[in-house]
């Protein structure tokens, strides 16, 4: 199976239990929390995520064959939603992260709860990482 | 005095629920619920009576044009003008600046000017400005303001040089709810002949306005922030200054006259009233007006004001809880941040509780750069809130705290 779908079906799963969104909030901060802080030199203004009402920064790398992102941001809930979408994205190839079906968003119920100014946020986030993939993969396959 | 259960009543939808809570709603900068009146005389506009106003002789259109002047009489009653014709209908407090950003610019604004906004303006009440001073080759200078909130008006008479055209400020902040000393400011600003314009989008609604009294020269406010439709607005200008004001937008209805190389344009304030306008809107701030008066302001102010307190009070008593600009007099709104979280997420989790807050920059970055923050989250208050719907805020905010840690 698709490494990153084998990841995704196991946030599911951690997930399953958080029956309202109170208890998916208490999760996400405790992710967000426990996060590390970035380098600063990963937060430059070339790594900024706009149509975020928080800052978010997003910084793309190959790591070998495989690409590495660094993500943070000010908001502790969205911090905790970057620690899953790492989790699920992170040192996966640029094929496969410019394909991925993203379906744990839904699934989970993030998608719900987000207000459509964070769920844009959040958008926005997934497509830096893929345009980043996609580059990568096109320089490649050059 | 209020009667809270009555007018809550009144509004109908404060009895809905969000997420399966009953909503409480504490964004009122933001924009106001309104009152059955208000409602009713929506309705009954364009069930009754539409028509286009000042331009035809059949009775819709001249039953339409005397509502729609009496509804100027009533505005310019409601803030003390001298004259009726001083009352200018524009979209809401956004166009009225610009109006007179692009309108007093043309005309009065140099090269080497300048114009004398705060540092806690709105950016309505700021880019307007901005622009003009592009556009002429003038400068736009910043009054300041201290952690309390309070203007330095100290700085301000040195500030003012003979270059200075005009002044601009809001009488109650949108970001952080202090009300300035705006008598002060126009009475420093005149000793020299320098107007100044008061953006009253966040005070009509929460004390009683007297332009007169004020002396300023123009004071600009939105309906929809008092209880009114959205796109409606209300621009008072002193007679002098709208006289040797220059059009703004052109079009129909603001002409007495058009020949090939000659027009002649209405005498204020049909001159700055093109197009047909939200007619409408005018009539909703008329019922609004009718149903603030009938509660009467001074009542409001005393009910807001003990509320305000209680709101402050209560979210001084939380751990982690910072509020801003503290020891300044404030009026109907309090911004503050809980410690370790942004703002959107506070609003986020508060709106699941059913609690409706603002969060974020406010359209006040220089504020927000001020204090060296992101955003804050605001709590504001209209004449239907309640301490229990404060007290349900507060809960909200303990299992946040508790959340967090």
């Amino acid at each position: 199976m698709n490494p990153i779908n084998q990841i995704q079906d196991k946030v599911v799963q951690e997930m399953a239990g958080l029956e309202d969104w109170m208890a998916k909030y208490e999760f996400l901060v405790g992710l967000g929390k426990r996060k590390a802080a970035i380098p600063e030199r990963f937060k430059a203004d070339e790594n900024a995520i706009s149509g975020c009402q928080s800052n978010v920064w997003v910084h793309a790398a190959m790591n070998g064959k495989r690409m590495h992102f660094e993500a943070e941001s000010d908001s502790v809930i969205t911090s905790g939603i970057l620690v899953l979408v790492l989790r699920v994205l992170n040192d996966q190839t640029p094929a496969d992260i410019a394909a991925a079906d993203l379906y744990f968003l839904e699934e989970t119920g993030l998608s719900d709860e987000l207000s459509p100014s964070r769920a844009q946020g959040l958008a926005a986030i997934i497509q830096r990482m893929r345009a980043a993939a996609v580059e990568a993969k096109n320089s490649r396959v050059r | 005095m209020i009667d809270i259960e009555k007018i809550r009543s009144d509004f109908p939808i404060l009895a809905r629920t969000v997420h399966g809570k009953p909503l409480v709603y504490l964004d009122n900068a933001a924009t106001t619920q309104k009152p059955q009146p208000v409602l009713d005389q929506i309705l009954r506009f364009y069930t009754d009576c539409n028509s286009n106003i000042h331009r035809g002789v059949h009775h819709l259109s001249g039953a339409a044009s005397r509502d729609f002047e009496a509804a100027r009489e009533t505005v310019g009653g409601f803030i003390n003008a001298q004259r009726a014709a001083e009352i200018i209908f524009t979209p809401g407090t956004t166009a009225g600046i610009n109006l007179v950003a692009q309108s007093f610019g043309h005309a009065f604004l140099n090269p080497g000017d300048e114009i004398i906004i705060t540092e806690m303006e709105h950016h309505s009440n700021w880019v307007p400005w901005h622009m003009a001073c592009e556009r002429a080759g003038a400068h736009l200078k910043v009054l300041p303001f201290n952690d309390d909130g309070m203007l330095l008006t100290d700085n301000l008479p040195a500030l003012i040089t003979g270059k200075t055209k005009l002044i601009a400020l809001s009488y109650v902040s949108n970001a952080i709810g202090v009300v300035n000393p705006v008598r002060q400011v126009v009475e420093m600003a005149h000793a020299r002949n320098v107007p100044v314009l008061i953006d009253g989008a966040q005070a009509v609604q929460h004390l009683p306005v007297d332009v007169q009294a004020l002396d300023c020269d123009f004071f600009v406010f939105s309906g929809h922030k008092m209880y009114a439709e959205t796109g409606i607005g209300v621009l008072y200008g002193k007679e002098n200054w709208l006289a040797s004001m220059p059009t703004y937008q052109c079009g129909g209805g603001m002409m007495d006259a058009v020949a090939p190389g000659k027009i002649l344009f209405a005498d204020p304030p049909l001159k700055f009233e093109a197009g047909t306008p939200n007619i409408s809107g005018v009539l909703s701030l008329k019922a609004a007006i009718g149903y603030i008066t009938e509660i009467g302001l001074a009542n409001i102010a005393a009910y807001e004001q003990g509320l305000l307190h209680y709101t402050v009070e209560k979210l001084e008593g939380l751990e982690g809880v910072v509020c801003y600009a503290k020891a300044s007099e404030k009026c109907n709104a309090v911004s503050f941040n809980v410690d370790g979280l942004s703002s959107y997420d506070v609003g986020l989790m508060l709106d699941k509780m059913g609690i409706a807050i603002r969060s974020g920059k406010h359209c006040a970055e220089p504020v927000m750069k001020h204090y060296g923050i992101n955003g804050t989250v605001r709590a504001s208050l209209a004449l239907y809130n309640t301490d229990a719907e404060i007290d349900r805020m507060i809960e909200a905010l303990e299992r946040i705290l508790t959340l967090m840690r």
